[in-house]
């Protein structure tokens, strides 16, 4: 996992080196500046030399300045590393999940690739950031201010060491009970949030039964148990500040004494003692922020891992050596095909498939939820690798082209499309970037969507919203077609694409399918037999197995399922169209 | 309409909202009237803490206290005690033994105080949290639905974590720190005034030079942060925007330009978040080195008073100003970082109140719903269930209550609506359901239908024209009775954290396990729950995310019947569920509409044809009414559409 993101440091290397380079650069600063303070109250004011207040005064100020030149430096190498480190993990990631196939993302969902585009990077950035000018400065200053006490005074000097040790072993004991109990309490904190969530987007429910009296009384339940278990492990945490200063106030007496003691005896002056007291702050204010950069580490440490998982997800496709450019017709074949979505785990989704469409058939597909419709086109573009059989498109193997190809000349409008936000030409163009705007219009009349787009404001300008939330589902899923026509392609898949679109429209686009691209072959899956009917041949999917493949006619009489599902569609069950029509 | 709205409101709320606490050099919010914002906040700690509060700040002014007698004693101990001891032959000890022993008094106190602090926070912060929590929670649920489909639901949540979170970072944190810096300052000041006022100045001068620099460089920091913030939001959009659809990205092959573009939004927002984390970066730095380089120019001022012996200012008071300005600059920065993340918190303050200002719910109602039963001709109330319905009229002015059965008749006169005053939804809309009748509204997306439905149970309140209900007006009703008289099972089914058992009570909370088993049974729900691992004691999570589409449905049916309510108001799913399963819950809804006056948003023609109305809804009016048989007779635009169906059916 380290390597995978140390890699990605990149052109940030130098940086990232210079940064704790200054960070100790100004530590030294630091460290030097409470023995010219000394030295001015000793020499100086204690002197009476306003001589030398001045000259030390001076090269504190000078000693002020560097510091504060490397601190800046420091500072600024730091955000360069860190933002820039940021970016490259968002490119190395963004760029791999481009090489994806849909299992990879089946495996990630999306929800999942867009928290690591975004929050997990945040908290590397921040982590990186953290480690590049504290992680160098605080040991530093923990081992310099260790330093020059003992240089100053050994014996006084072993005091701190003695107090570091204790305070290093409490607050490590202290941290790791503190951080699981606070692990627990924040699971439960999250459980709240989630049932607030729930009564939220559930309110029309708690509202119709008039619950709410119940719900705040749950929530109050709740909200008392978070309570108690916060204050339980605050409780914990309350001892942790009055302990550091107990140990700091020790400190600070027993240097006391004993350093009255070593002055009068004369072995230690009073600019020293001075000195020492600074440099017990600076030690054990380092041990708390080295504790600090702990847990922000192991904090972030998730974040890194669920990174890496992305960069080093390897693609479950690749192109072959010679791939064929050209889809010769729009024949499929598939041989013996068996399909699982995790080979080797579980049933596989498509069992013993074999079917051959001529080039030019127009298909139905039909079958209950889990059928395993979508899965058995989604082999035809490549979208997934068959698991055992062969899968022949234009009479030769889907593995065998190059995969950009295959896909320009099997065109898929899948089952949850999206449209992107921008122009609806913009969106069409995805299908063909060249395409005119007479191509666009052609399209669109195929796909019966020249009706709607042209009553808009602004036609075919009309801007799409993200989600394309602005246009009803029955116009999204037109203009998806339409946009999967533009390819002109040699096979046409449409997964229950007309879903929302109302049957009298559905007919007038299978029509128009029927007469501007006779030579396509097309795949149709649908919920309703309206849709099919009319295909030259229609494929009936049961549990993953093709169930019977004929027309409609034979189907009626042949298959079982077929009929069930055709006769609670004319009959009782049929679904009324008045919510589509528009 | 309302669907589309609360379609909508289901995304994550805005984005661009800070998180987590305060971080140097970050833009600070604007607040309006953040005086005002505390004095809320600090009302609802002194309500309950008022006693623990003034002891905290006793602790506060303890432990500063011992903090500053610490420092003064590094003065008299080297002025007073070991000085005078150098070049002794047989140094005495004991004085400053006695020294040392009263300052270990005072330091034990200081911890003390400390630790005493501690422990009250915890109690006070949780304690206030735990109250605005329930109490944002209570007023929520008041809250009319009008207040749900307005506001995006991740903005509501948001008040529920981020907001409440900031103010416990404020409360716990913030608070007592900006105390502790602020008597710290005032402390030293004091102690700084006594030893010299020319110094005092001179050293306060340094600190509104180290101030000013740094507001010059958050205000960098500041402008630079606002740009990140916008980057990364546009960065987050494309990529919600892109991954979401990356599928659809693959089958047109459109990774480069989709590289591209991320490139280009990559890069601007790695040099946005370079520049706001250099200049943050370099506010430290600056700090650190003015408190030095005041130290510096105090000694050379104080040497020369000292030296000139100016106004009796002594070597000795030098040495222990110079660690008093040493000690100033710190609770000044501290300061100024708390004052940043308290006014981030009183803009999540602000959010919260925002909420609670909101206008619940109100209800003037005073006719009640009860269980009844008939002796002798008269309507008698009973505690238990026994099927039967009253309303209850409590007659003010002669003190007597009358007693009506409940029939479930309902009718709308000349009802006119909308959810904005300048955007009328539904005109003049009559309609009369007889008891027990079913009654179908169809028509298109937006036609009025779900609104009908939202005005029957006073989810919205009609603007014009009346709603009856036996003969009622509704208004006149008790919310919470007229809602209990109504069953809903809506388009999407929401389910709770909970058993499956629970999530069927939900409807009717005293029912007893048979009861529900019964009800399950009559949902056509019985088969599938038995099936479950646990039966009906499965956990479901994730609003039933265990579930598929159609089971979800069964127990909402299920949940509708457990409550046994005389009026339906049903929203048919249109989600393709596979035909057996929508058989199966098809079946459920026709029994628990039997015996019911039952309003359907219809979208099957078994449903529709069934019914003893259909009302044709377009663009808020009705433009047909009637059954099945009369509708097509009328070839209008019923006929119109069904026959378009039948005509593509057999086409």
């Amino acid at each position: 996992m380290l390597k995978t993101l140390t890699a990605q440091i990149g052109e940030f290397k130098l940086v990232s080196v210079l940064t704790p380079l200054m960070m100790i650069f100004e530590v030294i600063c630091e460290m030097v500046i409470p023995v010219l303070m000394g030295r001015i109250v000793d020499l100086g004011i204690n002197g009476g030399s306003m001589e030398y207040i001045v000259r030390t005064g001076l090269l504190m100020l000078v000693v002020a300045l560097m510091g504060l030149m490397f601190g800046i430096l420091g500072g600024v190498f730091a955000a360069r590393a860190s933002a820039g480190v940021a970016r490259n993990l968002r490119k190395a990631m963004h760029d791999n999940i481009q090489t994806f196939s849909f299992s990879n993302i089946d495996k990630f969902s999306t929800s999942s690739l867009v928290t690591r585009l975004t929050t997990d990077v945040t908290n590397v950035q921040n982590a990186y950031q953290m480690l590049l000018r504290m992680a160098m400065r605080s040991p530093m200053t923990l081992i310099i201010a260790m330093s020059m006490s003992f240089i100053i005074s050994p014996r006084l000097a072993s005091i701190y060491l003695g107090a570091v040790v204790i305070l290093a072993v409490i607050v490590m004991l202290l941290m790791g009970r503190v951080t699981k109990y606070f692990k627990k309490v924040f699971e439960r904190y999250d459980d709240l949030n989630s049932s607030v969530q729930e009564n939220v987007s559930a309110i029309r429910v708690v509202k119709a039964y008039v619950r709410e009296d119940y719900e705040v009384h749950k929530f109050n339940v709740a909200a008392g148990n978070i309570y108690k278990m916060f204050k339980k492990a605050e409780n914990n945490m309350a001892g942790i500040s009055p302990f550091m200063m107990t140990v700091v106030y020790s400190c600070i007496l027993l240097i006391s004494w004993f350093g009255a003691h070593f002055i009068v005896s004369g072995s230690l002056t009073t600019g020293q003692l001075m000195s020492l007291l600074t440099y017990c702050m600076n030690i054990l204010m380092s041990l708390m922020m080295l504790s600090m950069i702990f847990v922000m580490l192991t904090m972030s440490e998730a974040s890194a891992k669920r990174i890496a998982e992305v960069i080093q997800e390897k693609s479950s496709l690749t192109n072959p050596e010679e791939p064929i450019m050209e889809v010769p017709d729009g024949s499929i074949v598939f041989e013996d095909v068996d399909f699982s979505y995790r080979p080797g785990k579980g049933d596989p989704v498509l069992k013993d498939v074999t079917l051959s469409i001529r080039s030019g058939e127009s298909i139905g597909i039909i079958g209950g939820t889990g059928s395993a419709k979508s899965s058995l086109v989604n082999l035809v573009s490549r979208l997934y690798d068959v698991t055992q059989g062969r899968l022949l498109v234009g009479g030769h193997d889907v593995r065998e082209y190059d995969m950009e190809a295959l896909r320009n000349q099997v065109s898929v409008v899948l089952q949850n499309n999206v449209l992107f936000s921008g122009t609806i030409l913009d969106n069409l163009r995805w299908g063909d970037p060249e395409a005119t705007e007479e191509d666009c219009r052609r399209v669109c009349r195929m796909a019966c969507a020249d009706e709607f787009i042209e009553k808009m404001p602004d036609g075919y300008m009309t801007y799409i919203e993200q989600g394309g939330t602005n246009v009803s589902g029955g116009q999204k899923q037109r203009l998806c077609i339409a946009r999967a026509l533009l390819k002109k392609p040699r096979i046409l898949i449409l997964d229950d694409s007309t879903s929302a679109v109302d049957t009298a429209t559905d007919a007038k686009i299978r029509k128009a399918f029927a007469e501007e691209i006779p030579d396509t072959t097309k795949l149709i899956i649908a919920q309703r037999i309206a849709s099919v009917k009319d295909c030259d041949r229609i494929i009936v999917m049961d549990e993953g197995r093709v169930s019977a493949f004929d027309t409609h006619e034979n189907l009626l009489s042949s298959s079982e399922i077929y009929r069930e599902v055709y006769e609670s569609q004319v009959g009782a069950g049929a679904d009324a169209d008045f919510d589509k029509k528009q | 309409m309302a669907e589309n709205r609360q379609e909508q409101t289901y995304r994550a709320g805005r984005n661009d909202r800070p998180r987590g606490p305060a971080m140097r050099g970050m833009p600070r919010p604007k607040v309006q009237e953040p005086g005002k914002l505390f004095r809320r906040i600090m009302s609802y700690v002194m309500k309950y803490y008022r006693i623990q509060m003034a002891a905290v700040l006793i602790c506060i002014v303890l432990s500063v206290l011992a903090n500053v007698q610490g420092t003064m004693f590094t003065r008299t101990l080297i002025d007073d005690y070991i000085t005078p001891m150098i070049g002794q032959a047989d140094p005495d000890y004991g004085p400053l033994q006695a020294a040392m022993l009263r300052v270990v008094c005072f330091y034990a106190i200081g911890i003390a105080a400390a630790y005493t602090q501690a422990r009250l926070m915890v109690v006070i912060n949780q304690g206030t949290l735990r109250r605005i929590r329930e109490e944002i929670f209570e007023h929520m649920e008041k809250l009319p639905i009008r207040y749900f489909d307005t506001n995006a639901h991740g903005d509501i949540m948001s008040v529920f974590t981020n907001d409440v979170d900031t103010l416990r970072q404020m409360i716990s944190q913030s608070i007592p720190q900006f105390f502790n810096s602020a008597i710290t300052i005032v402390s030293i000041l004091a102690m700084m005034l006594t030893l010299s006022i020319p110094l005092t100045v001179v050293s306060l001068c340094m600190v509104a030079l180290m101030l000013f620099m740094t507001v010059q460089v958050t205000k960098r920091s500041g402008r630079n942060f606002v740009a990140q913030q916008r980057n990364l939001g546009k960065l987050n959009g494309f990529i919600e925007e892109t991954i979401t659809g990356e599928k659809v990205v693959k089958v047109f092959c459109h990774e480069k330009q989709s590289v591209e573009k991320f490139d280009e939004l990559n890069e601007a927002l790695y040099q946005s978040a370079f520049k706001a984390n250099a200049y943050a970066n370099i506010i430290g730095p600056v700090n650190a080195q003015m408190g030095n380089a005041s130290y510096v120019v105090v000694a050379l001022v104080g040497g020369l008073l000292a030296l000139n012996k100016f106004a009796g200012f002594t070597v000795g008071a030098l040495a222990s100003f110079l660690t008093f300005n040493k000690n100033f600059s710190m609770p000044i920065n501290q300061i100024s970082m708390q004052f940043n993340s308290i006014i981030m918190a009183l803009a999540g303050a602000e959010r919260i109140f925002k909420l609670m200002d909101e206008q619940p719910e109100t209800d003037d109602g005073y006719v009640m719903l009860v269980n009844c039963e008939v002796k002798d001709g008269e309507i008698v109330e009973t505690k238990s269930h026994t099927g039967k319905w009253a309303w209850k009229h409590y007659h003010k002015a002669s003190d007597t209550v009358t007693y009506q059965p409940m029939e479930g008749d309902v009718t709308f006169v000349d009802v006119t609506f909308g959810y904005n005053p300048d955007k009328t939804v539904l005109h003049n809309i009559d309609l009369h359901a007889n008891p027990g009748e079913k009654i179908a509204l169809v028509g298109s997306t937006g036609a009025g239908k779900t609104t009908i439905t939202n005005l029957i149970n006073r989810f919205y309140d009609i603007s014009e024209g009346k709603i009856r209900y036996d003969n009622i007006n509704i208004q006149k009703i008790k919310k919470p009775d007229l809602r209990r008289s109504l069953g809903i099972v809506l388009q999407d089914t929401h389910l709770f954290t909970g058993t499956v058992m629970e999530n069927i009570r939900y409807g009717n909370l005293e029912a007893t396990d048979e009861e529900v088993i019964a009800a399950a049974r009559l949902a056509n729900a019985d088969g599938f729950i038995r099936r479950l691992p646990q039966g009906y004691d499965t956990m479901l999570k994730g609003d039933g995310a265990n579930l598929s589409q159609g089971q979800r449905q069964l127990l909402a049916i299920a949940r509708a019947a457990v409550a046994d309510p005389p009026v339906l108001i049903l929203d048919e799913a249109t989600s393709s569920i596979d035909t057996r399963t929508e058989k199966i819950v098809q079946e459920g809804m026709d029994k628990l509409m039997s015996g019911r006056t039952t309003f359907v948003i219809a979208h099957r023609l078994s449903t529709i044809r069934n019914s003893d109305q259909i009302l044709v809804l377009e663009n808020g009016r009705i433009v047909e009414r009637g059954n099945h048989e009369q509708l097509l007779a009328q070839k209008g635009r019923y006929y119109q559409l069904y026959t378009g169906k039948s005509d593509a059916l057999t086409a």
